[in-house]
């Protein structure tokens, strides 16, 4: 195990030394000063992530029967129109009443409303705990915080029957808030609070500012790139969500992007020549968003990703 | 704590209010049904209930398929926590030593860590197609006739690559942080003491990046677990068939497809248990990390 390690791990390292032996000191100095062999590491590493993507979009650019005989294609046919008219604006599905345009709007729905209600949620809680002291403060702290502890996904059933019980099944109540009763928010928030100075409370009070005023005017803007951050982690998390929304809708109306990745897959099954370019087709509708948000706000997604999973 | 804090006997109440209410509906009430349901076996027609004690936990802990599927997620989480935390590390090293580029490998190595696993699963059986997938026609080259979605090892194998693909992301961008948050004193110093590139690698970065590492392995697992449902869901088309399942692919299986709620259940909560210990584990490692940052 240990020696496995050291041969997958230690490449960056290893390599740097040897040519300089191995070929005289001109060449493994070359090869040092312009750090050839870290630039080759990383451009294997760009091939493997970006390759898989790259070979999904030009494939969808073809006909399903260019695909179905001749294999994923690398170059960009002329099928792109088509297949994205097809999978944006054609009605498919069983009822035929839902578009990628329809699913994306849901998408949007929930990852707005994911980020948003999570972050207002857990501001409030997060200030509640951090600046007051209450009774039951403790005990609320741990069972917020003990939803930290159980997935979604090891209570899939039960939380089914809740919603459906409360008659939230096919609805975008139902879809988001049962994903804001996980807590990582609040202990987002409540780690930030507590990093902020007391001399602005004690000033703040000596100023006759009472807890809203102090929230509003004080808080919430101090804690914007925080907000900015969080907002774009929960975005993603949001929009991607898969297994929730499998369960809890049924209507075809409410289907996300991410949850017609999955309707693809059955219509699929028992066709001569499956629609290849549309599955693709969506699979890149259903990635743009999310991956534009966090290329665009790249700085802030990865403080908010380090921050947020201390 | 802060020591100025605010009185108000209603405040922090209303404050707490919405996250509490959902927790109370959302949470606290599905996990005790989870528990109370795997002591029960139900008539999925009648809707009748006879306590039978833990006689769920020991026929699904019995029952062949559950070995089976633990076995496949135990080896399923070793193989794709070890290779992307082994590649991100190694691209990590990379990115940090060099001068020029930084940016946009940076940019391009992190971004799939906004595709939905689900969506990775879909571009990962287009890979794998028996008539359109290049991996296959490429290790065919090589005399593996590799048969995605009928062949029980070859699908768990695709399985593991597109969810260690999809995890290399995360781990790149912690380990590449981990790095840039080393002093340049510390490297300054380590280059005067050992001229080696990787003497110093192992001698100094590889230790300071420890608390790192031993927080993303948690975060991994955690990941291989419950997080790779889209991947695996999508990869076997719906169809489970002979193909492997996860352990918890297999709850969802149990409770959706078997109507078998109290095994379902009983299932779900070993599954608790086991989240819990983890994150004792990780809560543990973050009280330590404090100390080396």
């Amino acid at each position: 195990m240990s020696q496995d390690q050291i041969a997958v791990t230690g490449k960056p390292a290893v390599p740097v030394a040897r040519p300089a032996s191995a070929t005289g000191a001109g060449f493994g100095a070359f090869v040092r000063r312009h750090q050839i062999v870290e630039h080759i590491v990383l451009l294997f590493g760009v091939l493997l992530m970006m390759g898989p993507i790259a070979v999904a979009f030009t494939t969808s650019t073809h006909d399903p029967v260019t695909i179905h005989s001749e294999g994923m294609q690398l170059g960009f046919g002329d099928n792109f129109l088509p297949t994205y008219e097809a999978v944006i604006f054609e009605q498919t599905g069983f009822t035929k009443q839902v578009t990628g345009w329809g699913m994306s709007l849901n998408s949007l729905i929930l990852g707005l409303g994911f980020a948003i209600g999570k972050i207002i949620v857990s501001m409030l809680a997060a200030y509640a705990i951090v600046y007051f002291r209450f009774p039951l403060g403790t005990l609320c702290f741990w069972v917020i915080f003990s939803t930290l502890l159980l997935p979604l996904e090891v209570r899939i059933l039960p939380s089914y029957e809740v919603v459906q019980g409360l008659g939230l099944l096919n609805s975008y109540t139902g879809l988001i808030l049962p994903l804001i009763a996980s807590a990582t928010g609040t202990f987002f928030f409540r780690q930030f609070f507590k990093s902020v100075p007391n001399e602005l409370l004690e000033a703040a009070r000596i100023d006759g500012a009472g807890p809203f005023r102090f929230f509003w005017d004080i808080l919430v803007p101090l804690s914007r790139t925080m907000i900015a951050a969080i907002f774009i982690i929960m975005f993603v998390v949001g929009w991607n969500q898969y297994l929730w929304p499998i369960l809890m809708t049924t209507d075809e109306s409410f289907y996300t992007v991410v949850r017609g990745i999955r309707q693809i897959l059955q219509v699929w099954i028992g066709a001569d020549i499956p629609d290849y370019n549309e599955a693709l087709g969506l699979a890149i509708i259903a990635m743009i968003p999310p991956v534009l948000i966090v290329i665009i706000f790249q700085r802030m997604f990865i403080k908010g990703l380090v921050e947020s999973e201390k | 704590m802060h020591k100025a804090q605010f009185q108000s006997p209603l405040y922090p109440y209303l404050l707490l209010l919405p996250q509490m209410a959902i927790v109370a509906v959302f949470f606290l009430w599905p996990s005790a049904e989870a528990v109370r349901s795997s002591f029960f076996l139900q008539d999925p027609f009648f809707g009748n209930e006879t306590f039978v004690g833990i006689d769920n936990y020991t026929d699904a802990v019995t029952r062949s398929d559950y070995g089976r599927a633990a076995w496949f997620t135990f080896l399923f989480t070793v193989v794709v926590t070890f290779f992307s935390l082994g590649i991100a590390l190694l691209l990590a090293v990379a990115a940090d030593n060099v001068l020029r580029g930084q940016g946009p490998y940076k940019t391009l190595l992190m971004w799939v860590y906004a595709i939905a696993p689900p969506v990775a699963g879909l571009i990962g059986i287009m890979l794998f197609d028996q008539h359109i997938g290049p991996i296959v026609d490429f290790v065919a080259l090589f005399g593996w006739d590799m048969r995605v979605g009928v062949d029980y090892w070859d699908t768990g194998i695709a399985m593991m690559i597109v969810a260690t693909w999809k995890q290399i992301p995360v781990n790149f961008i912690f380990f590449l942080s981990g790095l840039q948050s080393i002093p340049k004193g510390v490297r300054e110093a380590a280059s005067i003491d050992n001229p080696s590139p990787s003497g110093r690698f192992w001698t100094i970065i590889f230790p300071l990046l420890a608390p790192t590492s031993f927080f993303l392995m948690i975060i991994n697992i955690t990941y291989a677990f419950f997080e790779t449902f889209g991947i695996v869901d999508v990869m076997l088309k719906g169809e489970p068939g002979n193909n492997p399942v996860t352990l918890v692919y297999k709850v969802f299986l149990d409770g959706f497809r078997g109507n078998d709620l109290g095994g379902s259940s009983a299932q779900s909560v070993i599954l608790m248990v086991f989240v819990l210990a983890l994150t004792i584990i990780q809560f543990r490692l973050i009280e330590r990390r404090v100390h080396y940052t």
